[in-house]
């Protein structure tokens, strides 16, 4: 240990003593990025209104309170359908687009690329009261539909950015030998091009669920009544005073993101090799 | 005679074909524009619009001068443009040595490593700055915890103001600073920190002259993209800030849920989004927009 601190660190030769400070700050950074979100697991089996950590007694009370809460039980479903919906609308408009803007040598193809992810340029606040204006003029606002569509909008430009990554280093001469052995576009598309981008697809198609589903500012405008959102509900909740509850859902959520991230790194590894 | 102006007419018929084959794989984005244009642009342009109009429904920059004339609202801007800047500038005090250790770390453990930065990444915004809300609060963690060192004596107020904003923005937005700053420092050849040392610079000094510099562009996409997405944010100061922080977009809201007053809003819209394009223009210049914005992914 004490040899290793006298070692050359890089390539100035600075030894690992000399900057330790470098390793412990980032240890600690590093702990606090991690651990807010952690200790919520254990608080959230906390039988106390306060949520100690660590929790004096353990209780699953606040799970109950969520399972058996007919409000909270249906803005789980709204969620996991809007995200599940988004994810499928999102998904196929964006390959699409990307697919179109990796191919077509039209002029101006730049200005397409840059309006096509404008919305996760834009403030979310400006988008909420934007989408919230039409959907009271067609009518949907808190319908499933206009969530998806607006959802949509927001996981747009993810699913453009990394299947169009995608595309760019995928080798277009595969599909011209499809195509010239008789497959139409189409074909020469779904069943060799495809294949070989699926990965980003996926990737692009859970980071449209998580985009949804995470969603908080333009949901809390556009949904709401039966179709008020997981987020939405627990957004207000937050506002007024620090629910447990919201311990457990959090806990939950954690785990549906974890879920996600793990498949996709899954996917990225089986990628790499 | 035929086969001579065949030429011709066929070159004319191959350029009509490649001109349709490219409309038609442009058409493959019409769906995705017409949604962004739907969605995002009328809607946009509406607002801009309307913030022009006066309460009786003619022309009036009433709305842009109530902005200038009114104390809370300029206010509201001083609010926005504090917050913005020291997020910015905490998350380069604490992002930079971050970024710089796990860019000297080998691929493996720096690949470990940088776990702890992405998962915050990808855990909803709405439960990272609940936890902060939990371990900040009056018998919190954070209060109980530095009362057992002896860090203070009594629990201090360190969440619904301004400081537990603060710590709320940082974490949410540390990944955002990072992950450009990372792949830009990577970039650094490192036989320019051998031939400084080599050349007699002391560790400090090939730093400083050499490294720093060298990472500057990823640190200024970092820094604009971390000052933009401070500007138009909502959640965490809304939580945290328990109403003593007031920011633009919570105006804006609370201009169309409290008061239906959709001037003021799309007023304080439009500034909101010119304050955003220029920043984001400013972006430009330093590096392409989507290597930052897929930089996370």
């Amino acid at each position: 240990m004490l040899k290793w601190l006298r070692e050359p660190a890089s390539e100035t030769q600075i030894t690992h003593g000399a900057r330790l400070w470098l390793y412990i700050v980032a240890t600690v950074i590093m702990i606090l990025l991690v651990a807010p979100t952690l200790i919520v697991v254990p608080m959230s089996f906390s039988d106390s209104q306060y949520l100690e950590f660590p929790p004096e007694t353990w209780s699953t009370r606040w799970y109950e309170h969520y399972f058996t809460s007919p409000e909270w039980m249906s803005a789980t479903v709204t969620s996991f359908q809007a995200a599940i919906l988004t994810m499928l609308v999102a998904t196929p408009i964006g390959i699409l687009a990307a697919y179109g803007l990796h191919t077509s040598s039209m002029a101006y193809i730049r200005l397409v690329f840059v309006l096509l992810i404008t919305p996760m340029m834009v403030p979310l606040i400006l988008v909420a009261i934007g989408a919230f204006y039409v959907f009271v003029k067609v009518n949907i606002v808190h319908s499933l539909f206009g969530l998806v569509l607006a959802h949509s909008l927001l996981a747009l430009p993810l699913v453009v950015i990394v299947t169009g990554s995608a595309l760019k280093s995928y080798d277009m001469n595969l599909e011209m030998a499809a195509r010239s052995l008789g497959a139409p576009r189409w074909k020469a598309f779904l069943t060799v091009t495809l294949p070989q981008i699926r990965f980003a697809a996926i990737t692009a198609a859970l980071l449209s669920f998580l985009t949804s589903f995470d969603e908080v500012v333009v949901a809390m405008f556009i949904s709401g009544g039966d179709n008020a959102t997981l987020t939405r509900n627990m957004f207000n909740a937050l506002r007024d005073q620090i629910d447990p509850t919201i311990a457990s859902i959090s806990t939950i959520m954690v785990l549906v993101t974890s879920l996600l991230m793990i498949l996709s790194q899954l996917f990225g590894r089986a990628k790499g090799s | 005679m035929a086969a001579i102006e065949g030429t011709g007419m066929n070159a004319d018929g191959l350029r009509r074909d490649g001109f349709l084959e490219r409309m038609k794989l442009f058409g493959l984005c019409s769906p995705a524009i017409l949604l962004v244009l739907v969605i995002l642009v009328i809607p946009a342009g509406w607002l801009a619009y309307v913030s022009f109009l006066g309460a009786d429904g003619q022309f009036s920059m009433e709305n842009y001068s109530r902005m200038i004339s009114r104390k809370s609202y300029m206010r509201i801007f001083i609010t926005t443009f504090e917050v913005s800047f020291m997020t910015t500038g905490i998350c380069v005090l604490i992002g930079y040595p971050l970024a710089y250790f796990l860019s000297q770390l080998p691929a493996r453990i720096a690949n470990i490593c940088m776990i702890t930065v992405l998962l915050p990444f990808w855990t909803s915004l709405l439960v990272r700055t609940y936890a902060w809300l939990v371990l900040l609060q009056k018998k919190g963690l954070v209060n109980t915890f530095a009362i057992e060192l002896g860090l203070w004596d009594e629990p201090i107020k360190i969440v619904h103001n301004m400081t537990g904003t603060l710590i709320g923005m940082v974490h949410i937005m540390l990944p955002f600073l990072v992950l450009p700053l990372y792949a830009s420092m990577k970039a650094v050849n490192r036989d320019y920190m051998k031939a400084a040392s080599n050349l007699g610079a002391n560790p400090v000094s090939a730093f400083w002259t050499i490294f720093f510099p060298l990472s500057t562009p990823g640190l200024f996409a970092g820094m604009l993209i971390v000052f933009v997405l401070c500007l138009g944010f909502y959640v965490t100061p809304a939580v945290l800030g328990g109403g003593k922080v007031i920011m633009v977009s919570m105006k804006i809201a609370s201009n169309i849920e409290l008061f239906v007053n959709w001037g003021a809003a799309s007023a304080l819209g439009v500034v909101l989004l010119v304050l955003t394009i220029g920043a984001l223009w400013l972006t430009s210049r330093f590096v392409r927009l989507e290597q930052i914005v897929g930089g996370g992914h």
